[in-house]
């Protein structure tokens, strides 16, 4: 199978400091891939290169992405690919109401595959329904973009978006961080409504628990910028009871 | 990562609506003394006691100096090296048939992108017209050369003219209302406006009427080095309501041009006066060459009580800006409203605010300045509240927001508070943002294109000044920002 997205050696800095020292990653589509590892691992630094934002150079290696090469595409680009991340730490855009925000994105990448432009009245059907999925209230449409959202609120947005414009493949970062157990809930059904055969999940999580409502297919445990270890679903488990430190991870030294 | 899409990169914007139209103009020129002024006056016909009015002014203000106190910087401007009169020649005695409006002109209005409907009013000498609810005065250089919907007007007993006009018709009510609420002697550009003010509109609603239509005037510079000098005086009498829209562009040049206009506005007992603007004067080249200096007196006085005045303004052009619209509350009750967005790129300088004098018991006043800063300009909200003795239980509200694009345009406010009544309340809010890195990669993940990202973060910081505005404009004033954010978006 080819996969639908390949990292080779990955090197990346910010601001001159190394964050990620060779990351070796395949994705094959329909597969979710959960990458934990304790804080300052470079789990969102991953991320962030992946969309590409600027404030990561990367100074070696590759990304493939359905075949192209991903470092070599401006963020939009990526996001025509198919590529969709779910921000930490999602921002406010005020005085732009969601739905306006979320038609011009679903329209512009209608527009660069050379789809035609949905309706008001298609999108707006297609918007609530996306809302009512991830518990989220019709007014959320009018609001500014995460405008005097609660953190959970910013995250079912997030998820929303990602409903909305079906990606081809799903990065979460952390989207479980600050999620009460319902929330969570909401969040892992949206992303299993999703589940395809031609559609990948790459899943950042510090904890478990969110593994136990999107069951990956694969666990990769990051530590210093590179992948230290690889198993099925059970090496989540194994990580919760015993820690990171068991697997020769210092949590402390992580920065 | 190699990416040229960060928000600062995107505000190339070339103006759009460089180009000189070739019209024979009569033209003085240049200089400015007593003889020029009695020129011009006697040009115009004008009765002696217009003359006297002049001069009047002109004695003034050769006692005054050029202003420093705004936060703006610009090369001395050479009075004398400016004509004082322009006129298109085809039409020089009083033009009023759209027949003799030259192709020319109704060219460089296609150029200007004016709205189809309003090109149409234009030439449509037949009447015939998609949209009658606009009637349209339009000022090309110094002498207003056609003005449509007269008798709907004459009808509800509005008098909508050519200030030229109003000298010969109504001399009674210029007379009674010219200088009133902007003196001869106010500043020096208002002094130097009075002395040799060109044209511009004159609009008096009679008692009790609603007018009938929005009323919009496009003020054009063409002919190079002729300064503008618009006069516009708005009397709206007891229990009457107007909403009159202006709108601005010139053609590109690389002389400064100097515009000093005044606006009067006069609301009486129980009237509302909406004076809307969308400006968009040649701002000068990306390298800050050339461009319009801005230097504008408009001020309303609510003279009755219950009376409203309720300034919008959507200000992106000019290399140098100069601009207070302000309201005098001396009615008791009064209303005077400021709503701006004020968009500078380049090295464009603006300083601009607003005064709301509250003279009147329970008079209201709301402030919302929206300054977006782009390029290397830079830009300065200056707002005056004042509280007089007798403004009992008045009150304002200020809303100041500053949006910075890039890291090398500045954003300031000075904002002046003096109360002389205990029981006045003043509210003041402040903000400064920018146009994030986040908020760019957030639209730009989701597949928006840069440039639409940065118009819509834009748009949406304004929309509480766009919302204030006649429909017409709104949408003109959020593509007026595209444009000047950078060319073609969406």
């Amino acid at each position: 199978m080819t996969a639908l997205l390949s990292i080779r050696n990955l090197h990346a800095t910010v601001e001159g400091t190394p964050i990620l020292n060779g990351i070796d990653l395949d994705v094959n589509p329909g597969e979710v891939h959960a990458i934990m590892g304790p804080n300052g691992s470079g789990k969102s630094t991953l991320a962030q290169v992946l969309a590409g934002h600027d404030a990561y150079e990367v100074t070696q290696g590759e990304i493939l992405f359905n075949g192209e090469n991903l470092l070599e595409m401006e963020v939009e680009e990526r996001a025509w690919a198919g590529l969709f991340l779910a921000f930490q730490y999602p921002v406010e855009i005020p005085g732009v109401s969601n739905i306006q925000f979320l038609k011009t994105a679903v329209n512009n990448q209608r527009k660069a595959r050379g789809e035609s432009e949905l309706d008001a009245v298609s999108f707006m059907k297609m918007a609530k329904e996306c809302a009512k999925q991830v518990d989220l209230s019709p007014d959320f449409l009018k609001r500014g973009v995460n405008e005097g959202f609660s953190g959970g609120e910013k995250k079912r947005n997030e998820l929303m978006q990602m409903l909305l414009l079906k990606p081809r493949l799903g990065v979460l970062d952390e989207t479980d961080s600050g999620l009460d157990i319902d929330a969570l809930k909401v969040v892992a059904d949206g992303v299993n409504s999703l589940r395809a055969e031609n559609r990948s999940f790459i899943v950042v999580t510090h904890y478990q628990r969110l593994l136990n409502h999107i069951v990956p297919d694969v666990v990769h445990v990051l530590s210093g910028g590179k992948i230290v270890k690889t198993g099925d679903k059970s090496l989540a488990l194994q990580l919760e009871e015993y820690g990171y430190g068991e697997f020769g991870i210092d949590e402390q030294a992580a920065g | 990562m190699a990416n040229s899409n960060k928000p600062e990169d995107l505000i190339r914007n070339e103006y759009e609506h460089g180009f000189v139209t070739d019209i024979e103009a009569d033209t003085f020129e240049p200089g400015l003394d007593e003889e020029v002024i009695t020129r011009l006056s006697q040009i115009k016909g004008e009765p002696d006691w217009m003359l006297e009015w002049r001069l009047q002014a002109y004695r003034k203000f050769l006692t005054m100096t050029e202003p420093d106190w705004a936060n703006v910087s610009f090369p001395p401007i050479d009075l004398n090296s400016i004509s004082y009169y322009s006129a298109p020649k085809k039409d020089s005695d009083k033009p009023q048939s759209l027949d003799e409006v030259d192709p020319e002109l109704l060219r460089t209005y296609e150029k200007l992108g004016i709205p189809l409907h309003e090109r149409e009013a234009l030439a449509g000498v037949a009447g015939a017209t998609p949209n009658p609810n606009v009637a349209v005065d339009a000022v090309f250089d110094s002498v207003s050369v056609a003005t449509t919907f007269k008798e709907k007007l004459n009808d509800a007993g509005v008098i909508f003219c050519p200030i030229s006009e109003a000298v010969h018709k109504h001399p009674e009510l210029v007379k009674k209302y010219l200088g009133t609420v902007v003196p001869q002697g106010d500043n020096y550009f208002a002094a130097l406006n009075s002395a040799v003010f060109s044209d511009g509109s004159f609009v008096y609603i009679p008692k009790g009427v609603r007018c009938p239509l929005e009323l919009s005037t496009y003020f054009r510079i063409n002919a190079a080095n002729t300064g503008q000098f618009e006069r516009t005086l708005i009397i709206a009498d007891d229990a009457s309501h107007v909403s009159y829209l202006e709108g601005c562009t010139a053609p590109m040049r690389d002389e400064n041009q100097l515009h000093a206009a005044v606006v009067e506005l006069v609301a009486l007992d129980d009237a509302e006066i909406k004076y809307s603007t969308v400006q968009n004067w040649y701002p000068g080249d990306k390298n800050g060459k050339g461009g319009i200096y801005n230097f504008v007196t408009k001020r309303g006085k609510c003279e009755g009580r219950n009376s409203k005045i309720s300034w919008t303004q959507v200000e992106t052009g000019s290399a140098v800006t100069w601009k207070y619209p302000s309201c005098v509350l001396k009615g008791d009750n009064s209303v005077g409203e400021f709503y701006s967005v004020a968009l500078t790129n380049n090295y464009q300088q603006a300083d601009t605010g607003t005064k709301m004098i509250h003279m009147g018991r329970n008079t209201r006043s709301t402030i919302i300045a929206k300054g977006i800063s782009a390029g290397r300009s830079n830009q300065s909200y200056r707002g005056l509240v004042r509280f007089g003795p007798g403004a009992q239980g008045a009150r304002n509200f200020t809303q100041c927001d500053s949006l910075l694009i890039g890291d090398q345009c500045g954003a300031h406010t000075f904002p002046y508070i003096e109360s002389k009544n205990q029981s006045a309340t003043l509210e003041h809010e402040a903000t400064t943002s920018k146009v994030s890195d986040e908020q760019m990669l957030l639209c730009r993940q989701r597949g928006i294109d840069p440039e639409q990202a940065v118009s819509m973060i834009v748009n949406g910081f304004c929309k509480e000044v766009f919302k204030e505005l006649p429909m017409e404009f709104a949408v003109e004033a959020g593509k007026l920002l595209e444009v000047s954010l950078e060319g073609a978006v969406g």
